[in-house]
Parts: structure tokens; C-alpha cells; sequence
């Protein structure tokens, strides 16, 4: 989503009051209708269930997979730092290279025209297809086979979105800062990277997800026993699903802070982007 | 010697095999202290004509003069300072950060700065304001910083392109009375573009009028309204008449082209 997109259609938290200020009643509020549903899903699926006698190598009732949850705590945690880390690692390279490439990009015109259609049209494919390639570049038990791929998957989205950012620019600060008759140097630093931002974080967030999906479904195709992808597949393949559920409710539950993480440094970083800004009442 | 001094400029712009004559045979003297205001049809070249005196781009043939100094030479030297159409404020500066932007790019010490914002923010009326955002401030108010950061270094000459062309006719007679006020007290020399008459006719010294296809300038009127000018300046019978004369010099312009075609 462009940071456009976000302008049109602001949350109703944002447009009704700044959500750190909001009372917490207004935020209990707010919040109410999705944790009713979700409570009513689970209640649902574990009525459903346990009703119609479902066994529980196709679904295993809620309440199975929270013992699951329960018993094999310290396990999962550990499998997921492991995978955690492979996906922080890949995001990190990916993102850096892509913002490196942007900015590169963003200053020699050619460059930008060449690299662009092709970072679209490589975005375009699965790149997820690869993670048996890496898996035999880099060691199938290595963990960097994990990050490549991912690396790979979040490189696309940020120089994508990072150029739009660099190169989408008012014409007319451009020319107010031809009037002041600065160098390429200073208008990047002026006013093409902080227009970026914005454009920098919506890639983060992209990427936070594609980040996870990345390192999950790369260990799908092999590594250690330590990793949540491998344990996800091998507890299947045992018909233990509920082993299973349990693992992926913390790929889930990582997901969701890495991206809650990168929306808290987004509003400290550009407090002053439509998206985030207070509005004033 | 002439803040502008223009001499024979053309300016053709080439879209494939179409040739666009933009401005045709421009010449034009404008003083120091002076309030010019170039008025025509949208095409007739005068934004063209404005972004050519400041160098922001080249003309085809003829020689731009600022301060007796080639145009180029004259942006280089900052000597001048640029209102646009819109306020092209930076979303992630405040508003004094925004108007000590060009005295940052000059290398000007931080407590000029503040200082010189300040000032410039009192000028414009927006004490108070300092430390707000773009998007806290009303279309006009954003349209005031622009012309705030445009003085904030005293550039002896003052490039305006429609600048309250997007406001509201109330905003727009407040800005108007408020120009003159900055005009008369830093005697900044303004180059003014607009397609309104009653604006053009209230600021200015000297209407140009310019006919568009090609753009090129029929006649230049002299406003002979008392200064300093109010709001009883708009209730002069003078004040209508010259309304009446810039009118009949842009429908003059229009038969002018008609009789062309």
C-alpha cells in the first residue's frame, strides 16, 4: 500500500483522536468488536469440533492446541528465536541492500530506468520457488541458506518503494531548490530522502511479513529440527497437528510484533506524515 | 541600472515535430522597488516568463539581466527569492525550520537563523507559530510561511507565481493588503504573475499585459493609485477604471490573436 492509499483510508482510531491519548475506555471501544469475534471464532471452532466428533488429525480443537501450546513452551521459543533470527537477519540485508540500490538509482537517472522494470517484474515472481536453490548454495542446516531467501524477498518490495520515494518529489521543490542553487547532494539530503520515508517504512512493513513467510517456508524445505518451518513439517508428518498449530500461533504471534514494532518507530521517526500524524482537535 | 533588465527573449518549446512559441520578443525594464505583475491568458507564457528571470529555466534566444549580472549568475549569487502557486512547505520541517532553510543552505549560524525567522514570522503575521507543522496551518497560513521563507534571506528581488491563486477571495484581499505592507517595509522589488485583474490592478506599479499563442506583451499599464494602498483603494473610481483599461487590454490581446489566426 502507498502512503496515498493510507491518506484515503486512515484508521477510525486516527481520524476520531490520537491513539496515545485515547482514554483506554475509548480504546477497549475500539478494540471490542475484534477481540469479540475472535473469542466467538475459537469458541466456534471448539463447539464445532468437539459437536460433529471432528478427529483431530484434520483440526484440532482450540483447547487441544493451547495444551499443545502449554506443554511444549520452552521448545517453541527456542524454535522461534531460531527462526526469528533468520528472518530478522534476511530483512536486514534485504532492506539495506534495497534502500543502497534505491539510492543509487535515485541519482543517476539511467541506472533507475534499467533496474526499475526489472526489481517490478522480479517482484512479480515467487521467489519463495528458490528456497531450494539456497538451501543448496548455502547448506540446507545453514542458517544463512534462510536468510538469503529472505534477503531475496524483501530486497524487491524496499528499492521498489524507496525509489518511488526518492524520485516521486514535488516538481516545485525541485525548482525552489534550483533557487537556491544547491548541489544533487544537498536536495538528496533535503528533500528527496525525507520524502522517502514514508515510502521506507510502508516497504518495512511489507516486509516484516514477507520477512517471516520467508524463513517459515524456506525451512520447508529442509534444515534442523531447531527451526519452527522443519518442526511445523515433521510434527505434521507424525499427525501431532496440535504440535503443529501450536508452532504456527508463534510464527503468527512474531509477525504481529515485528510489524506492531516497526508501526511504534514509524510514529516516532515521521510524526509529521499524514499516516501518523496527530490530528489536532 | 534595472533589477530586470529583458532584451529580445524568445522561448520555443519542442515537442516532437511541434514548435510551441511560448514567449515572443519579451523586452522589459523593471526598477528597483517596483510591484510588476504579468497578467494574460492561460499559455500566454507568463509563469514561463517568471521562471526565465530566475533562471529556473533557459530562454531559446535574448539576454536576461538581474542586478546587471546574467541570469545564471544572479541564481547562483541567491539573488532572489521564489513564492509558488502552492506553499511547497517541507511536511517534515516546522514552520521556522522551514523558513531557515535557504539561511541553512547559506551557512548562516544558528542564532541568525532563529533570529532571522523570527522576524520573518512577525513580518507575515505568524508569531506563534513557530513551532507548528505545514499540516496544523490553513491554506493561507501555509501560503505566508512560503512568502516568509522567500524574504528570510533578503533577496533584493521577489519572484511570485499565482501565489494566492488557491485561496479563497477573502484570504486572498487579507494576503493581498498584507504583500503591500511587506513590499512597502523591506522595498523588495516584486515580480508578481496572476490571471486577476482586481489583484493585479491593487498590488502593482506596472501591469503587463501579455497575449498568449505566441506569448508576447500588447501593453504595459501604469497604476497611478495613491500609495500606500487599503481597502479604501478599492472603493476609487480610479481603481475601476484601470480595471476597466487592463480588461480592455487583454480583450484587445484576444482580437489581436483572433486576427492571427
Amino acid at each position: 500500500m502507498t502512503p496515498s492509499a493510507e491518506k484515503m483510508y486512515p484508521s477510525r482510531l486516527a481520524i476520531k483522536k490520537d491513539a496515545s491519548r485515547a482514554s483506554l475506555y475509548d480504546r477497549v471501544r475500539y478494540y471490542l468488536p475484534t477481540i469479540l469475534i475472535f473469542v466467538a471464532v475459537l469458541v466456534g471452532a471448539e463447539v464445532f469440533v468437539r459437536g460433529l466428533g471432528i478427529t483431530k488429525f484434520i483440526l484440532p480443537a482450540p483447547s487441544a492446541i493451547l495444551q499443545a501450546f502449554v506443554e511444549t513452551f520452552g521448545q517453541l521459543l527456542n524454535r522461534g528465536m531460531y527462526t526469528g533470527s533468520e528472518a530478522l537477519g534476511g530483512f536486514a540485508l534485504g532492506c539495506t541492500l534495497g534502500i543502497l540500490v534505491a539510492l543509487a538509482t535515485a541519482r543517476w537517472t539511467a541506472a533507475r530506468e534499467t533496474l526499475l522494470p526489472l526489481a517490478i517484474a522480479a517482484n512479480s515472481v515467487p521467489i519463495i520457488a528458490f528456497a531450494p536453490i539456497m538451501n543448496n548454495w548455502f547448506g540446507v542446516t545453514n542458517q544463512f541458506s534462510k536468510m538469503a531467501i529472505v534477503a531475496i524477498i524483501t530486497f524487491f518490495p524496499m528499492m521498489i518503494n524507496m525509489t518511488r520515494g526518492l524520485t516521486l518529489v514535488e516538481p516545485s521543490a525541485l525548482e525552489l531548490m534550483r533557487s537556491y542553487a544547491v548541489s544533487e547532494w544537498t536536495v538528496l539530503r533535503e528533500v528527496r530522502i525525507p520524502n522517502s520515508l514514508p515510502y521506507m517504512f510502508n516497504a518495512f512493513k511489507i516486509c516484516s511479513t514477507l520477512a517471516l513467510i520467508g524463513a517459515v517456508v524456506g525451512e520447508f524445505f529442509g534444515g534442523t529440527r531447531d527451526a519452527l518451518g522443519v518442526y511445523i513439517t515433521q510434527e505434521a508428518a507424525l499427525s501431532r497437528f496440535e504440535n503443529s498449530w501450536a508452532a504456527i500461533i508463534v510464527a503468527c504471534v512474531m509477525g504481529i510484533a515485528f510489524y506492531l514494532l516497526i508501526v511504534a518507530v514509524e510514529r516516532l521517526v515521521i510524526p509529521w506524515h499524514a499516516s501518523v500524524r496527530k490530528t489536532e482537535e | 541600472m534595472s533589477v530586470v533588465s529583458i532584451t529580445s527573449v524568445n522561448k520555443t518549446f519542442k515537442s516532437g515535430a511541434n514548435q510551441t512559441f511560448a514567449l515572443q520578443d519579451i523586452n522589459l525594464q523593471i526598477e528597483q522597488g517596483e510591484f510588476v505583475s504579468l497578467i494574460g491568458p492561460s499559455g500566454c507564457g507568463k509563469s514561463t516568463l517568471l521562471r526565465i528571470i530566475g533562471d529556473l529555466i533557459a530562454p531559446t534566444s535574448g539576454t536576461v539581466l538581474v542586478n546587471g549580472k546574467p541570469a545564471p549568475q544572479a541564481r547562483v549569487n541567491r539573488e532572489y527569492g521564489i513564492v509558488f502557486q502552492a506553499p511547497v512547505l517541507f511536511d517534515w520541517r516546522s514552520v521556522e525550520k522551514n523558513v531557515q532553510l535557504p539561511l541553512e543552505i547559506m551557512g548562516a549560524s544558528p542564532q541568525e537563523r532563529a533570529e532571522r525567522a523570527h522576524a520573518m514570522l512577525s513580518l507575515v503575521e505568524l508569531d506563534g507559530f513557530q513551532k507548528h507543522y505545514p499540516y496544523q496551518l490553513s491554506g493561507g497560513m501555509q501560503q505566508r510561511v512560503s512568502i516568509a521563507r522567500a524574504l528570510s534571506f533578503n533577496p533584493p528581488l521577489l519572484l511570485m507565481d499565482e501565489p494566492f491563486g488557491a485561496l479563497d477571495e477573502i484570504t486572498r484581499e487579507h494576503l493581498n493588503a498584507e504583500l503591500l505592507n511587506i513590499w512597502r517595509r523591506t522595498q523588495t522589488t516584486i515580480v508578481f504573475v496572476t490571471h486577476s485583474i482586481p489583484e493585479a490592478v491593487f498590488l502593482s506599479t506596472r501591469v503587463v499585459v501579455m497575449s498568449a499563442r505566441p506569448g508576447r506583451i500588447t501593453q504595459i499599464i501604469p497604476i497611478d493609485l495613491p500609495q500606500p494602498r487599503n481597502f479604501d483603494t478599492r472603493e476609487l473610481p480610479r481603481y475601476y477604471e484601470l480595471i476597466t483599461r487592463v480588461r480592455e487590454g487583454l480583450r484587445g490581446s484576444e482580437s489581436l490573436q483572433s486576427n492571427e489566426e
